[in-house]
């Protein structure tokens, strides 16, 4: 457990040395800030007519998509660095298990997204002073739990493909690809509608999104939904530290 | 909706099986029962610090070292001498824990280097060759990141401790980046002494220093050298002759000779050891050999056949031949030995800059420029 913590304070401390941290929250907040605006100024413009005061959901679900770029941006470089500039080598000789290796470089980049997803708390806070009975709460607590959970799943996942790579490209390219391909994989069960089979059953439950936009963003906790990112995280970190474990045999 | 949860629990349950798995076979492996530690610690004490038999590491289809068996003692430099590519940091990683073996075994301080990896690292300070450090750290920085790695419990103590040993407390304060490569050395040998290991692994320590600075290393290793184990790799011979006990040449893998510093130097400084078989008897043969200007030692072997070592830089083999002629000997056989040997060392003392390991890098330069444009 000290290990992990160890590699994962090194991490968050990095983002921060290295200006990585800054400009990810740069990107995000400029792009949440002029959605954010634009939507007021959308909902207080009489042209558009009455369509209800703005909820939270204006602010998390453009989150999720600069979560699908910004997540492989912020993880590409977490184990594929080490690889290539040899420096895994010395992590290797030390006294540490693979697993804490990867575990901790996960807590570091989950750290970061865990920093940004607070600062953007701000657009609620703002969001509650402008709308007049207060915005929904129930949204507003699962929509950030959903969010850290999905925050959890999608660095798990880059970690993960990070360390199959010691060309932090490819491993940004990689994550990318996995990270769109899991959120369309659902497409196909939906076109075959309701009637569809157990293959696309699966591939209804495989999909990333389905799990965020059908219950959390809508205010819905769901056990399943919070199982299915847990497990994913799981798994993407076990694959992660048996990626790192091979490494040593080649 | 109970048809829909179907695959959701089949899925859940696979991940979950596969984690607990996993979990439980990797703390059982790294972790041996208590009692089964203190055996190994109490046969420790009788063993040596290195042992390694037959030890084999194949890349794909190419053999990096083959069937290595040597061992090292407590208070003991021993040097591993050979050129380029000879398979010496292939068997310094394998002792360091870094990668396992294709074949053989390994053992550090009494564990053995796959079954009780994380022992084995605990109890060793490893200096790669090309001492690998994050730029965007300070040296105090990485220094203690590396330090708490290692659970040690007065961390910053010990890590102004190390920065005094290889004269770096100036620097401590900057970056990683802005090192020579001569100070990153020192840093890197730095890391290696932070928890005063009972063995040092030291892969080419004095590559890119000022000769000031070698010479100051050089008393570093000899000094950690009586108490604890030292295995050092150089290209150098003249290094190893300097700071090393015992020197192991290695060459394509293999180990081809083992000797005491002060030998290689008799015979690298150009001594010849002749062998030569009569065939009719060898009365008074030995004492009329000695009596040949030039032979420094006789010794008589089975079956007629007889090793003469002579001065350095003189061929007294024509000499020996009419000798023995004009004796009415039959010379049957007259053949110098370790010419083999010779060929190593000449290619050991021509002291050619190192070029860096560039095989394991797996992807092309560009791509590599093209990011570290990026940064």
């Amino acid at each position: 457990m000290r290990n992990i913590w160890i590699i994962a304070r090194r991490e968050y401390r990095l983002y921060f040395v290295t200006p990585a941290a800054y400009m990810v929250a740069f990107m995000i907040l400029l792009v949440l800030g002029l959605i954010f605006y634009s939507n007021i100024v959308a909902a207080l413009n009489p042209q558009y007519g009455m369509q209800g005061a703005p909820g939270v959901d204006i602010i998390y679900s453009p989150f999720v998509l600069l979560l699908l770029f910004g997540v492989p941006a912020i993880t590409m470089r977490l184990l594929a660095e080490e690889q290539r500039s040899g420096t895994i080598e010395l992590l290797l000789t030390a006294p540490l298990r693979d697993y804490e290796l990867v575990v901790g470089k996960w807590l570091g980049g989950f750290l970061l997204m865990l920093t940004l997803l607070v600062i953007t708390w701000i657009y609620p806070v703002v969001l509650n002073k402008l709308v007049d009975p207060g915005i929904d709460q129930g949204p507003l607590v699962s929509g950030y739990l959903g969010l850290v959970l999905l925050c959890a799943a999608f660095v798990a996942v880059g970690v993960a493909v990070s360390s199959l790579f010691s060309n932090q490209i490819a491993a940004f390219f990689a994550t990318l690809g996995i990270f769109m391909g899991l959120w369309l994989i659902g497409l196909p069960a939906q076109a075959m509608g309701s009637t569809g089979s157990f293959g696309a059953q699966l591939l209804a439950y495989l999909d990333f999104g389905d799990h965020f936009y059908n219950t959390f963003y809508r205010g819905v906790i769901d056990l399943r939904d919070i199982i299915y990112y847990l497990s994913l995280t799981a798994l993407a970190l076990f694959l992660g530290s048996v990626s790192v474990e091979t490494r040593r045999w080649r | 909706m109970n048809v829909y949860l179907e695959p959701a629990k089949a899925i859940d349950f696979a991940f979950f099986s596969c984690i607990v798995l996993c979990g439980i076979q990797s703390t059982a492996a790294s972790r041996p029962p208590c009692f089964l530690l203190w055996v190994k610690f109490s046969q420790g004490a009788t063993l040596s610090m290195i042992q390694v038999e037959g030890l084999t590491k194949d890349y794909g289809a190419r053999r990096a070292i083959d069937a290595l068996t040597f061992h090292a003692e407590k208070g003991e430099i021993l040097g591993f001498l050979g050129p380029n590519g000879a398979g010496k940091t292939t068997t310094m990683r394998i002792l360091a824990g870094y990668m396992p073996p294709t074949a053989g075994m390994a053992k550090v301080a009494g564990y053995d280097v796959v079954e009780q990896s994380l022992d084995v690292r605990r109890r060793v300070g490893y200096m790669p060759e090309t001492v690998p450090l994050y730029p965007d750290m300070t040296v105090f920085e990485y220094l203690k990141f590396m330090a708490d790695l290692r659970h040690l419990p007065d961390a910053e103590d010990r890590v102004d401790g190390v920065l005094e040993i290889v004269h770096m407390e100036e620097r401590a304060g900057g970056y990683i980046a802005n090192l020579s490569k001569g100070m990153l050395q020192r840093i890197g040998l730095a890391q290696a002494l932070l928890h005063q290991p009972e063995v040092l692994i030291l892969d080419e320590p004095t590559i890119g220093l000022d000769p000031a600075q070698i010479r100051e290393v050089r008393t570093l290793i000899q000094d950690i050298g009586r108490e604890r184990t030292v295995l050092l790799s150089t290209h150098i011979l003249s290094e190893a002759q300097q700071i090393c006990n015992r020197v192991l040449i290695i060459n394509k893998g293999r180990i081809i000779a083992e000797d005491s510093p002060q030998h290689l130097q008799s015979r690298l400084t150009g001594a010849q050891r002749v062998s030569l078989k009569v065939g009719n008897d060898t009365n008074g043969l030995e004492v009329l050999l000695r009596d040949i200007p030039g032979v420094s030692r006789v010794s008589g072997m089975a079956e007629g056949y007889f090793e003469v070592e002579t001065a350095p830089g003189q061929d007294v083999r024509p000499l020996i031949a009419r000798t023995l002629v004009k004796a009415d000997y039959d010379l049957l056989e007259l053949r110098p030995i370790g010419l083999s040997l010779e060929d190593i060392f000449l290619e050991l003392t021509r002291e050619e800059p190192v070029p860096p390991e560039m095989a394991e890098l797996e992807e092309d330069e560009e791509s590599e420029l093209l990011f570290r444009n990026d940064k």
